[in-house]
């Protein structure tokens, strides 16, 4: 996966030697953030052996509410991470009771709440564009570190940090693991899965709020279809980093790595001139090549193990 | 009697859920709502998503998905529409190009559904991400071939599949009913049907019985995008044009659809029946909301809270039993 990130890197750069410069690189970053948040949530999500497919929609939700309510009563950017966060966090525990209590399989419940959130939402706003939104949203995208990476990639580099420690330093984490390698092993060692499973579904939901608020940074109007419809794109990223979607295993690495790969792909094929229409092509041999490998060295590990309980 | 309900249990559920979509209906719009119009405009619509929801169903049934369906759906149009443009001025009857042109865009996605079936099948890797990856690849590909742009003016001949009438019954019906009968005389008749519900029952199971799970696994990929290359040119002929982007909306309400009417999530139980009696239900909610002037995203919220509805509820019936 590293290697081919690399061999793809120094191809393009060869191609075209702007793109490895530090400008390009950071751009690339300060684009990709909002995707690359959504991805350690919905990773999360995989790792417990339950899939998400409405965290766009609850993004939309956020997105819009947060910037409508700012724009009504006023407020700053922590009232809008806030808002869009405790929001995102109360739908998404409404997936984790539905799907804990009346056992719906999680994409059957996550493709309803999707209809229902974004329905609603279409609704409720009449589909109406926000163009002007609140001037802290300009200065927050524009905004850079010394040395100038962008502040919202380093909203990205803090959601992996903080999944990082929940998934390898808290009971909670591991129970994560737990429930996603066998749900009825997990009950057997005693782990709570009700609240297990409430939490990677809200936590997907408050990722999905602070993505939203990057995301009005990023495009600096707020339209109510702009994210819905982007929710597989998520998932092959995170799919592609080695997660397995049957849940269990998948690294916060390679899902940055994923995520790096599709961006890769799409800023790399335009600079060397190729038609954006390409892209899904492009993508979509990706998605295959990487998916079968892994499934035929699984298939492998399998018959190696096999040969040795013959052997013995 | 007792058994017999039993058996149909969700189908009489359904049934129940659709008359009273009807009736609440009849009753909002009284003067509206069964006039032979609308019977008619949605007679048209429903036959598309209809079809499209066979496909989904029958990757349901093993347990896996297929996000390809409508990407393949286009794909097949789209082929089929170039083939028919590029042949037709050559050729001296327009039949043959038209029969040439279907004949290339079946082909194109029953290649689709061999790659599925092959990965699937014989490979190993998830539905999910097989199909996730040819539904990328397909739409790639649609949007490379046709530079993003409408290929329409297609001849009269393709015109009268998606819009025509045939004894006062719309062409779109006629083969979604004919589609609905072949699918279930295949799933409950032949071999292949009882192996692919076994299959999704417990593959575990049907290997130790010997049955060859890969070509299973075949069959319904290729099945499934035949199905869904059938529902591509009724809305080719239906939109007298084929598009990259057409019916993107499609894909997550065929899912709802197919387990509306009762097809398990995780394979091995759904009908072809109760398929289209939710497919029925789902277009008169639609049309019913539409005709009232609710907004139309009124009703993508509606559907995602009536299949919630449906699950709870046959989540308490089934707790009861």
């Amino acid at each position: 996966m590293a290697l081919l990130i690399v061999a793809l890197g120094i191809g393009f750069t060869l191609a075209n030697p702007k793109f490895a410069t530090i400008g390009n690189l950071l751009d690339l970053i300060k684009s990709y953030s909002f995707f690359g948040i959504l991805s350690v949530g919905v990773l999360v999500v995989l790792l417990s052996g339950g899939i998400d497919i409405s965290f766009t929609a609850i993004a939309q939700v956020a997105e819009y509410a947060s910037v409508a309510l700012i724009l009504q009563f006023g407020g700053n950017l922590w009232t809008a991470f806030l808002v869009a966060c405790c929001i995102g966090i109360v739908l998404g525990a409404v997936n984790g009771l539905l799907i804990h209590f009346i056992r719906i399989p999680p994409i059957i419940t996550t493709i309803g709440t999707l209809n229902l959130y974004y329905g609603a939402l279409y609704v409720l706003s009449a589909g109406q564009i926000i163009y002007r939104v609140p001037d802290f949203y300009r200065t927050l995208s524009g905004a850079t570190l010394p040395g100038n990476f962008p502040v919202l990639g380093v909203f990205w580099i803090c959601a992996v940090i903080l999944t990082a420690c929940i998934l390898k330093y808290s009971v909670l984490g591991r129970s994560i693991y737990a429930l996603g390698g066998s749900e009825i092993a997990a009950i057997r060692v005693g782990f709570n899965i009700l609240k297990t499973r409430l939490f990677v579904y809200s936590f997907m939901g408050f990722v999905a709020g602070f993505a939203a608020v990057v995301h009005t940074a990023l495009v600096q109007s707020v339209i109510p279809n702009s994210i819905v419809g982007r929710e597989l794109d998520v998932i092959a990223a995170v799919v592609l980093g080695g997660a397995n979607i049957m849940g269990g295993s998948g690294s916060l690495l390679g899902t940055c790595l994923g995520v790096a790969l599709l961006a890769m792909l799409g800023n790399g094929l335009t600079m060397i001139g190729m038609s954006s229409y390409w892209n899904n092509v492009m993508i979509g041999l990706v998605i295959l090549v990487g998916v079968t490998m892994s499934a035929i060295q699984r298939n492998l590990q399998v018959r190696r193990r096999v040969a040795n309980l013959t052997a013995q | 009697m007792r058994r017999f309900l039993n058996y149909h249990r969700d189908l009489i559920a359904l049934t129940a859920v659709l008359l009273v979509v009807l009736l609440v209906m009849l009753l909002l719009n009284p003067e509206r709502f069964l006039t032979p119009n609308n019977l008619r405009s949605m007679a048209f619509q429903l036959p598309e998503i209809g079809i499209l929801t066979l496909a989904m169903m029958i990757a349901m049934l093993h347990g896996g998905i297929n996000l390809a369906v409508v990407g393949t759906a286009n794909l097949t149009a789209i082929i089929a529409a170039l083939a028919i443009h590029a042949m037709a001025p050559k050729m001296g009857g327009e039949w043959l190009a038209v029969a040439l042109g279907l004949g290339a865009g079946f082909a194109a996605s029953l290649l689709v559904g061999l790659l599925s079936g092959i990965l699937v099948g014989f490979v190993g890797v998830s539905s999910i991400l097989t199909t996730l990856g040819t539904m990328t690849l397909v739409n790639g590909v649609c949007i490379v071939i046709t530079g993003g742009s409408t290929i329409s003016r297609l001849p009269e001949s393709v015109l009268f599949v998606g819009n025509g009438v045939f004894f006062g019954i719309p062409v779109p019906l006629i083969i979604f009913l004919l589609c609905g009968a072949g699918l279930s005389l295949v799933l409950s008749r032949t071999v292949f049907g009882f192996h692919l519900y076994m299959l999704g029952t417990n593959s575990e199971a049907t290997r130790y019985a010997g049955i060859n799970n890969a070509r299973t696994l075949l069959g319904v990929y290729l099945l499934s995008s035949f199905f869904a290359s059938i529902a591509g040119i009724i809305m080719m002929a239906r939109f007298n044009s084929a598009k990259a982007d057409y019916g993107q909306s499609y894909l997550l309400v065929t899912v709802l659809a197919a387990v509306l009417g009762g097809t398990s999530a995780s394979g091995g139980y759904g009908k072809v029946i109760g398929v289209m009696f939710a497919v029925v239900m789902l277009q008169m909610l639609a049309s019913g909301l539409n005709l009232l002037g609710v907004d139309p995203f009124f009703a993508i919220a509606m559907w995602g809270a009536i299949l919630l509805l449906v699950m709870t509820l046959s989540h308490f019936v089934r707790r009861r039993v």
